[in-house]
């Protein structure tokens, strides 16, 4: 990240300003990810009128970079007049789609909206291991063919790839892929609950083995703050520390117009249909305890010796039953990179 | 001595934070941020008000300084900005092309 963006999103933190929003614009999707933590029926989805009188309260709270996800939010008829008008409130947009319908019509109008990043989920280089977890034949051939349409128009491409026990193997050829087309790579190797809290997906996740190799692969490290090689020591700087931005300095935004810390992160803090987002923002009691929290309130992470380096997810632990307590998936990353247990692995040996 | 009219490129995403603008390219996420003096000529950059008018309201009233100095400053900055290709420059009103 360039000093400027670190210094602003220190600012935002400190002034209270909601710098970065995910908005899913549905939960529709013409994709069925075995691993998917969402639920596709449409339950009432904000209105193109609703999304246009929120994203111009985003705007006037501050809001900078805007993330428009699914779902697959191609699906909506209304993007590219959502986009436009995003665009028109000068909002950085990231676009997260399964690209499946993007063909050349549709990334010459990406291009043309100013969408600054376009992110495309690639689970595997192989058509038969892609194809299997989206549910869809012939799902990897139409996304890259979409890839190749929006890099020819200059558009900056991210493959992400999400690892689970299907795609173990694949990612060197995913990151093959992702260099011969010229797009950017980035991996995930955590599978997230489902929404509603069901957290059978989680099957799903790599052994332990497998994310040994992938969180030290040289060729992954440095890229997301979760890779990084060493872990800083628990000074006791890292006791004032906040998990991430959720909450602080970012949020979540639901196709219902419901308002968490973050996607990964949700807990109900209040629905932009019946109140203003900026008031959600500053006065709701869920996102203010969010806040509140410090390394130090965390009864198990506070004595872990991961506890300055670890890229503990707060969501994630919320869906385990406790916003203060361990992430087991980070607690697996963070002795994959060290060999070194964590408090929450000790005690639970 | 022939006006200059100014407006923000297309190509960037824009956000006043607290006292500060910061600015965006889509293209190559170049990152800028503009003092509170910047900003306000930023703010007033609407394509059709004369660069010296924007100066004469939002400088040299807002910030009490020297209107020849000011403009003089406030054109280097803006010959700076549409270098870097952030803002477009013109000796005629701009229209929608930037917008």
């Amino acid at each position: 990240m360039s000093t400027i963006l670190e210094d602003l999103n220190t600012k935002a933190i400190e002034r209270g300003i909601p710098l970065g929003v995910h908005l899913d614009v549905t939960w529709r999707c013409n994709e069925r990810c075995v691993h998917c933590y969402l639920d596709h029926d449409d339950q009432g989805e904000l209105t193109s009128d609703e999304i246009h009188d929120l994203l111009q309260q985003m705007a006037d709270a501050g809001v900078f970079f805007l993330t428009i996800s699914g779902g697959e939010p191609l699906l909506r008829d209304d993007l590219f007049a959502i986009i436009r008008r995003a665009r028109e409130l000068t909002f950085n947009v990231k676009l997260k789609t399964n690209a499946i319908l993007i063909r050349e019509k549709e990334a010459a109008m990406i291009r043309e909206l100013g969408v600054e990043t376009v992110q495309v989920s690639i689970y595997s280089h192989r058509p038969e291991v892609h194809d299997a977890i989206t549910k869809v034949k012939g799902s990897l051939a139409r996304s890259l063919d979409a890839i190749r349409f929006l890099v020819s128009q200059g558009l900056k491409v991210t493959m992400a790839n999400v690892v689970m026990k299907q795609t173990r193997w694949d990612y060197p050829g995913v990151q093959a892929l992702a260099a011969e087309l010229g797009a950017h790579f980035t991996i995930d190797p955590t599978i997230t609950p489902h929404i509603n809290g069901d957290r059978s997906l989680l099957r799903l996740n790599i052994d332990r083995n497998g994310l040994r190799e992938i969180m030290n692969d040289k060729t992954i490290a440095g890229q997301e703050d979760q890779f990084d090689p060493v872990a800083p020591g628990a000074g006791q700087g890292a006791m004032d520390n906040i998990p991430c931005s959720a909450g602080h300095s970012a949020c979540y935004v639901s196709p219902y117009g419901d308002v968490y810390p973050c996607v990964q992160f949700p807990v109900p803090s209040g629905n932009v249909r019946q109140q203003k987002f900026i008031d959600i923002w500053k006065y709701s009691p869920q996102l203010q305890e969010v806040r509140s929290i410090r390394s130090r309130d965390l009864p198990v992470c506070s004595t872990c010796a991961h506890v300055g380096g670890c890229s503990r997810c707060p969501g994630l632990a919320y869906m385990e039953g406790n916003m203060r307590g361990p992430s087991t998936a980070d607690c697996e990353k963070s002795f994959a990179k060290t060999g070194i247990p964590s408090a929450n692995m000790l005690r639970r040996q | 001595m022939s006006e200059k009219y100014i407006k923000p490129s297309r190509d960037i995403a824009a956000r006043m934070l607290a006292d500060e603008m910061v600015i965006m390219t889509v293209k190559d996420s170049r990152v800028f941020s503009l003092n509170a003096t910047a900003s306000a000529i930023w703010s007033a950059a609407d394509g059709s008000t004369p660069l010296r008018e924007i100066v004469a309201r939002k400088v040299v009233r807002e910030f009490d300084v020297e209107p020849e100095v000011a403009y003089q400053d406030a054109l280097e900055l803006v010959e700076e900005l549409a270098q870097a290709g952030i803002l477009l420059l013109a000796d005629h009103p701009i229209g929608t092309e930037g917008a």
